[in-house]
């Protein structure tokens, strides 16, 4: 057997990065380390792994057989996750200060979910595929149940914790069936291994129609979606921000990967299946989050149409969608991030930020935070002068070229549905007047002005890569040669 | 490079006063009046220089373009014609009307007011300027988020429900058009190899019949929900009636035309047999909206809901001229354009005046004014005179005209729309009957005009008496518009057989060889 060489360590150095710092942290904890000091630490950690990506790019595309591949797209994707667990590091402190007796542990759960979403988007094979699901999922417990004292929390941990072996049960079995059928659990063989046959078999769409339920859970799509607004609305905010952001990119790129390896765009029925789970996510979606009162749960629930969009610029699968899907990936990123930041911000001892009535004339007593929310809101409304408007015209123009008239017209009929809650937010941060009562004076100053920048930042860029996005594109263009 | 200043003076502009605003409530006001009367001055100047613009034989009076995002052929390309600098020297005249007219009304949040009030202006400047469809559909959609919060935060009891309706629907059309923009984007660019979305090469775009019908209309929904046309045009009274006074002032006075601007501007040129197509369904939806708003409008009790319904109304008149596709015709849309916003603009700044005096809207509570405030009555009667179309003010001139070129396409249509004429008398002079005339109602000292507000009213009656005694500025810088526009269906109805490609490529050429003179 051959051993790993040492441009085969330096090929994997962010995953190596990551699952050293799981390990750090935990004996930095042994030592007794205050919280604080952790936190620095890990944020230290997460900005090395970061900037690791820019130095392994020199040495891509890469494979490192049998299981995974570092290629352009797979460095972007891992970018984009690592980005969000330094920025859901950074809103942490406090949130968790401000409960816990001992928070410490959750930086470690943190770095391993960020190693098993960024193994998802290296993984060429089914094991890789399994393992980083599983190295994700299983932190992803933890995380949701981390605040022990709250009912919401542990129901949203058990929920997931169910939920989740169920579908992974789902994947396993349909990653069988793909095994028996064809032979092999590489992609890229599989694909070869149908190409030479010239319709696919009952047993192969079993399989594949079965992982997609798999897949389709840890996404959140309909008909697979009944737990998210529970466990959005359960998790920690900071958590939940990485539920939606850092998770669902993981499994939306070796979706992608996988679906492309072994071109499933070619068969109708999968392709119909699909359509039919990308317009049911786009309406359910936006339906629902119609008459919630909880921030959280509308979250959830236009999560769950944002995924719907993704899919639409998924199905076409042509170059153009290639990137769309990417650009609106980075764009929904930036915008969930700052959108549940400023939810994690405004929560205190008591509670999470959650029903909309604290929101209530937030405009006239906090304008930044008031501001960072509007614009991302407007964003994820796909409004002008904001990425998520540059993302959604992407998608479209993807749909389009490919002729997917439908599912255009229902995203954009759904995305009129969801301008309403998100306006709804936004009317209640304007209305009300100025109370003379002000908020109570930051216990930890540093660390909010610190969280502050950082929405701040994010809010810069939604604005930035929507009112000029062709560096952004250019950049892609280059990273990603497809 | 003017016109870029032009958008950038306004958006700079705006967010002074947002951070002026923190801390003084004066200055936001004094800063968006220099900004809107330095481009005002400056728009004005640029037309004067230019002015015998029909004896030059280009259109395009000056351009600016730089790319933008090239991955998708996009552009930030500026253009103005003698039809854009029309309604840009109007969107700075009613903009400074506009600032002038809530100097007194707002008190809160001054400075995120003038903000919103600021931005919403470069929109519409840019909704007049853009000659790249993406760029056009971007500068469309940042008026309204702005708009939404005018009329959300500074609006009356109603307020946010007329801001969501208000949001919705136009943002709901607009998306459709963003859909039809991208089928025209790949339809040229399959043809030609070329994807872009310059307006200039997308003319004469060859689409085959069933797809332009349905791109059009797709173009055609977001400017009929604007303009409005009957059955689009819910949104419009409550929003007109709940929106503060500069807030109505804007809708009537520019946002309408934006709509009008852009069927005269892209639905004609790009889908040309499709508009010929529509022409009778157009022109029939028209002559509804003129009998409906004058029939609604002189059952309304609530004075700027009223005003609201005659727009409506008046709106009827543009569709049915520009459908009408010939130089009359578009000569009279033009002048409605122009004339609609000055005299329901001062309407509405009437209707506002009322309102900070009286607490109401309701014009059975209004009564016997002229005495009190005779220079009010006086002002009031004329503009009501304005809105039925009495000789010698401008309204006058754009309807008969009008009138007179609808006559050559459908005579039917046309003898039902003049009835809209007989209603109009009807529902202006219940304005002045309940509100100035008959007993009075309430007997309060009210004040009348003050200077401020007289010299806004005297700036809006210079201009429609100048209109209506002297329209030739305007007839002659709209005619290279009018005349091309009037040239693609005039050539069309000679050539039947031609497939629709090579008379829009010809015209297009026309346009390009003798195009920008002064860069």
């Amino acid at each position: 057997m051959e051993l790993m060489s040492a441009s085969d360590f330096l090929a994997i150095l962010p995953l190596l990065l990551l699952a050293g710092s799981s390990v750090l942290i935990m004996l930095l904890i042994a030592i007794r380390f205050s919280h604080r000091l952790i936190q620095l630490s890990s944020l230290l950690l997460f900005t090395i792994s970061f900037s690791s990506l820019f130095y392994i790019r020199k040495a891509i595309p890469y494979k490192l057989e049998p299981l995974l591949i570092i290629d352009g797209f797979s460095v972007f994707i891992m970018g984009l996750i690592i980005f969000s667990s330094i920025v859901v590091n950074i809103i942490s402190y406090i949130y968790f200060e401000e409960k816990e007796e001992s928070p410490k542990e959750y930086y470690v759960l943190l770095f391993l979910c960020t190693l098993g979403a960024c193994v998802l988007a290296v993984s060429k094979h089914f094991v890789s595929l399994f393992l980083g699901l599983e190295i994700l999922t299983v932190g992803l417990y933890a995380l949701m149940a981390y605040l022990r004292g709250r009912n919401h929390s542990i129901e949203a941990g058990i929920k997931y914790l169910i939920l989740a072996a169920f579908s992974s049960a789902f994947l396993l079995f349909g990653m069988a069936l793909i095994y028996m059928e064809t032979g092999s659990m590489d992609f890229a063989e599989i694909g070869e291994n149908l190409n030479k046959i010239e319709s696919m078999s009952p047993i192969f769409i079993t399989g594949l129609g079965m992982m997609l339920v798999g897949i389709g859970f840890k996404l959140a799509v309909v008909p697979f979606h009944m737990w998210t607004a529970d466990v959005y609305q359960g998790a920690p905010a900071p958590v939940t921000a990485f539920i939606a952001t850092a998770s669902k990119g993981g499994v939306f790129a070796v979706l992608f990967r996988f679906f492309t390896a072994i071109d499933g765009f070619r068969n109708d029925k999968i392709i119909l299946t699909i359509v039919f789970i990308t317009i049911a996510s786009m309406i359910v979606g936006n339906l629902l989050a119609l008459q919630q009162k909880n921030v959280k749960r509308i979250l959830a629930y236009s999560s769950i149409a944002h995924l719907g969009y993704l899919l639409v610029a998924f199905i076409p699968g042509s170059t153009l969608s290639f990137f769309a899907l990417s650009f609106y990936l980075l764009a929904y990123f930036i915008t969930t991030l700052s959108t549940l930041g400023v939810v994690t911000i405004l929560s205190d001892k008591t509670g999470d930020a959650e029903d909309i009535s604290a929101y209530k004339a937030l405009f006239w007593q906090n304008p930044i935070l008031a501001l960072i929310f509007s614009i991302s809101l407007i964003s994820l409304a796909g409004i002008p002068l904001t990425a998520g408007f540059i993302g959604k015209f992407y998608i479209l123009s993807a749909a389009i070229q490919s002729g997917f008239w439908l599912i255009s017209i229902v995203l954009i009929l759904s995305s009129v549905i969801g301008l309403y809650y998100y306006l709804r937010i936004i009317t209640i941060m304007f209305s009300g007047r100025k109370t003379t009562v002000l908020k109570v004076v930051e216990s930890h100053p540093v660390f909010y002005r610190t969280s502050l920048i950082t929405l701040v930042i994010l809010t810069l860029l939604i604005i930035w890569f929507g009112v000029y996005p062709s560096q952004l594109m250019q950049f892609m263009a280059d990273l990603i040669v497809w | 490079m003017i016109l870029v200043w032009l958008i950038g003076i306004l958006m700079g502009g705006g967010l002074l006063a947002l951070i002026s605003g923190q801390r003084n409530k004066t200055l936001p006001r004094w800063i968006s009046l220099y900004t809107v009367s330095a481009g005002f001055l400056a728009i004005i100047s640029f037309w004067i220089d230019h002015y015998p613009i029909s004896s030059i034989s280009n259109a395009w009076l000056i351009e600016y373009k730089a790319d933008w995002i090239p991955a998708f052929g996009i552009t930030f390309h500026l253009a103005v014609d003698g039809l854009s600098l029309l309604l840009l020297a109007l969107t700075f005249f009613l903009g400074i009307l506009a600032v002038l007219c809530s100097w007194t009304d707002v008190k809160e949040r001054v400075g995120f007011y003038h903000f919103n009030l600021l931005w919403i202006l470069a929109g519409i400047c840019g909704v007049f300027m853009a000659m790249d469809l993406f760029l056009f559909y971007f500068f469309w959609e940042v008026m309204l988020i702005p708009m939404y919060f005018l009329i959300g935060i500074w609006g009356s009891e109603n307020r946010v429900y007329a801001a969501y309706k208000f949001f919705i629907f136009t943002q709901a059309s607009g998306l459709l058009m963003l859909l039809a923009i991208l089928g025209l984007y790949f339809i040229h660019g399959n043809n030609t190899g070329n994807y872009t979305f310059n307006y200039l090469e997308l003319i004469g775009t060859a689409i085959p019949q069933g797809i332009q019908n349905w791109l059009m209309l797709g173009f055609m929904i977001a400017f009929v929900v604007k303009l409005p046309i009957v059955p689009f045009h819910s949104w419009l009274p409550d929003a007109h009636g709940e929106a503060p006074t500069a807030g109505s002032l804007i809708l009537a006075g520019l946002l309408l035309k934006t709509g009008a601007y852009g069927i005269l501007r892209f639905v004609l040129p790009l889908f040309p047999e499709a508009s010929a197509n529509f022409a009778p369904v157009a022109m029939f939806l028209g002559v509804t909206g003129i009998i409906y708003g004058a029939i609604m409008a002189f059952s309304q009790t609530d004075l700027k809901r009223l005003i609201a319904y005659t727009s409506v109304s008046h709106m009827g008149f543009v569709m049915l001229g520009i459908f009408s596709f010939n130089a009359l015709a578009l000569q009279g849309v033009i002048m409605q354009l122009v004339t609609h916003a000055v005299s329901t603009g001062a309407l509405f700044i009437m209707a506002g005046m009322l309102k900070e005096r009286l607490h109401t809207r309701d014009i059975n509570q209004m009564g016997g004014l002229w005495s009190q405030m005779p220079r009010m009555g006086a002002v009031g009667m004329l503009f009501a005179m304005a809105s039925l179309g009495l000789p010698g003010l401008g309204s006058f001139i754009a309807e008969f005209l009008i009138l007179l070129g609808a006559f050559r396409a459908s005579p039917l249509l046309t003898i039902i729309a003049t009835l809209g004429l007989v209603f109009s008398a009807v529902y202006s002079l219940r304005i002045v009957q309940k509100v100035f005339l008959g007993p009075v109602k309430k007997d309060l000292p009210v004040l009348d005009l003050a200077w401020r507000e007289m010299f806004i009213m005297a700036s809006l009656t210079i201009s429609i008496i100048w209109l209506g005694m002297y329209p030739q500025p305007v007839i002659n810088t709209a005619k290279p518009m009018v005349k091309y526009i009037e040239q693609i269906f005039s050539g069309e109805n000679t050539s039947q057989s031609h497939t629709g490609k090579s008379i829009p490529t010809s015209q297009q050429n026309n346009i390009k060889d003798g195009t920008y003179v002064s860069k």
